[in-house]
């Protein structure tokens, strides 16, 4: 057994609103998937699903092999999920916070690897200091704790840098790193798109509660992103035609010309030097899944 | 809790529960406290010699055990309505929900904490007005039957009202408009017997009465309804109340959508 998680045919319905129609998917273990989508395309549905927050209409979900309804208990314990809105109870401190998380799951004797988290989310300073009392980053880092506190195989973070400074963000997708090389499946949504290019292998994108793509990161850059070579004249000149023909010009008056090997990148610059263009800027842009992204919803929008 | 596995999240959601109002005690034990020996002071204050309830029982020893239900009652409902619906405004109720942790071991522990609030409030009560207001020594297991029943009945009902209310106005209402009146118009400051026919028969629906009723009878031997009679009615009153909550919290009514 290899999938770690495994959605079939799910489907909700909120009154005439279709949260989730009809998604099926498959994270392997060791995976690092990305699941991305606009608002509403009903990313948090499928993970509140896949945590018994949500009951599916239809269709089926299981976490390491384990049902999320007919085997709740195990499939609980297999996953571990970072809810999108900072939430937390403000009667307690952050040790407390993680010691009652520890015994919903029935361990009651978690101390060492508590403290171990607290370490290396760099909580410990704070561990005695009420909820309250944090700032909107370490609130955060308590919430990644806690979904860490049962030691799950699949762990999903839910939009976990929305809101959250460059410092934080950086250890924080670190510390994941960590615990994807160290075994853990990682399920992740954001609308940063290129922490996902950077960090996923995987990437499921969807729009009004459904999969509209669902491929290795690299397979998505190469069929629906393409280089280009991004060239910005000096004033008043032109482009010839047939670059002109193929390229196009953004708002800040930097012409996109797509190119497909670097062989390209030398004829399009021999056109240039040939039609005497002087070229104030040049550079070549990789492929970037934003791109990837823009196109897929267009078309799903089209369709 | 028959067969509760060794790795079950009940226990440390109890002491969860139980904590969390334990922390703020001055306001959820020491507050109702006095506010019953605020209603024992001027009630007796304005009504003793007045009111004649069972004979060779004073008016304000015939309050004391009545207020102190009340009390109880009230607290009991307090506790497992308003930790549920700051967990569900506050959105921290996730944390509950995402671990495996049962229906049933929830409901569990949500009312054990309930139950041990309404009973401490009960201790307090009695603790304060020991030295002001003597009473004959109470049969110990018509008292405690009582108290369980009536903390576990409110602490049932709180949690219906704290799953089914979505905003803090929805729970006032429901504490407001149906607590409150079950709870005043329950027999604690006047014995049923005092009333119209009409009145005494409208009394007789209200199964707050029962815990209220039985509960004193346990420290003066009389009552309005013999105490079997009212143990059976509110202890069948609890077990639909349980039974309710349960068929809500298997369905995730209003917490798993």
């Amino acid at each position: 057994m290899s999938v770690a998680v495994e959605v079939r045919d799910v489907a909700k319905r909120y009154g005439a609103v279709h949260a989730l129609a009809g998604v099926s998917l498959q994270v392997e273990k060791g995976e690092f998937f990305a699941l991305l989508g606009q608002n509403g395309a009903g990313k948090t549905t499928l993970i509140s699903a896949l945590g018994g927050l949500v009951h599916a209409d239809t269709g089926s979900l299981t976490v390491m092999g384990h049902d999320v309804a007919r085997d709740y208990r195990e499939a609980r314990r297999a996953v571990g999920i970072v809810p999108q809105e900072i939430v937390f109870d403000p009667f307690f401190t952050v040790r407390e916070t993680l010691e009652f998380q520890s015994g919903y799951f029935g361990l009651r004797k978690n101390g060492a690897w508590i403290d171990e988290l607290l370490e290396r989310l760099a909580l410990a300073p704070k561990a005695h200091a009420n909820m309250r009392a944090l700032s909107g980053g370490m609130k955060r880092r308590v919430m990644v704790a806690q979904a860490l506190v049962h030691r799950p195989p699949v762990i999903v973070l839910d939009e976990p840098t929305a809101g959250v400074d460059v410092e934080l963000r950086q250890t924080l997708w670190t510390f994941v790193r960590g615990l994807n090389a160290a075994g853990h499946t990682i399920v992740l949504t954001t609308h940063y798109l290129e922490e996902a290019q950077q960090l996923c292998s995987r990437i499921a994108m969807m729009k009004d509660g459904k999969i509209v793509a669902l491929d290795s990161t690299a397979n998505l850059l190469a069929s629906f992103s393409e280089r280009v070579l991004r060239v910005k004249l000096a004033s008043g000149g032109t482009l010839p035609a047939p670059l002109a023909a193929v390229a196009s010009k953004d708002a800040s008056g930097w012409w996109r010309i797509p190119i497909e090997d670097v062989a390209h990148v030398e004829q399009a610059l021999a056109r240039l030097r040939a039609a005497q263009v002087e070229v104030a800027s040049l550079e070549v842009a990789e492929p970037e899944l934003e791109e990837v992204f823009v196109k897929i919803m267009r078309s799903e929008r089209a369709a | 809790m028959i067969g509760l596995p060794a790795s079950s999240g009940f226990p440390t959601l109890l002491h969860k529960e139980v904590l969390r109002f334990w922390k703020v005690s001055f306001q959820t034990v020491a507050a109702p406290v006095l506010t019953t020996l605020l209603y024992l002071l001027v009630f007796a204050h304005a009504l003793a010699g007045h009111v004649q309830a069972f004979p060779g029982v004073s008016y304000v020893q015939f309050l004391v055990p009545g207020l102190a239900m009340m009390a109880m009652l009230q607290n009991a409902f307090a506790n497992s309505s308003s930790s549920l619906i700051q967990s569900k405004i506050t959105g921290n109720i996730v944390f509950i929900l995402l671990p495996p942790i049962s229906a049933g071991e929830i409901f569990a522990a949500y009312l054990l904490a309930s139950m041990v609030r309404g009973l401490t409030v009960g201790v307090g009560v009695f603790a304060a007005t020991l030295w002001l207001i003597a009473l004959p020594p109470p049969n110990v297991l018509w008292l405690l039957a009582f108290a369980i029943v009536g903390c576990g009945m409110l602490g049932a009902m709180g949690i219906i009202a704290g799953i089914w209310s979505e905003k803090f106005d929805q729970l006032a209402a429901f504490q407001n408009f149906l607590v409150m009146p079950l709870t005043f118009l329950a027999g604690v400051f006047y014995s049923m017997h005092t009333l119209p026919p009409f009145w005494q028969a409208v009394s007789r629906l209200n199964p707050f009465f029962y815990a209220i009723d039985g509960f004193r009878y346990a420290f003066f031997g009389q009552s309005d309804v013999p105490p079997g009679e009212s143990l059976a009615i509110a202890t069948a009153t609890f077990a639909a109340l349980s039974w309710a909550t349960l068929a809500l919290l298997r369905r995730g009514y209003k917490l798993r959508r």
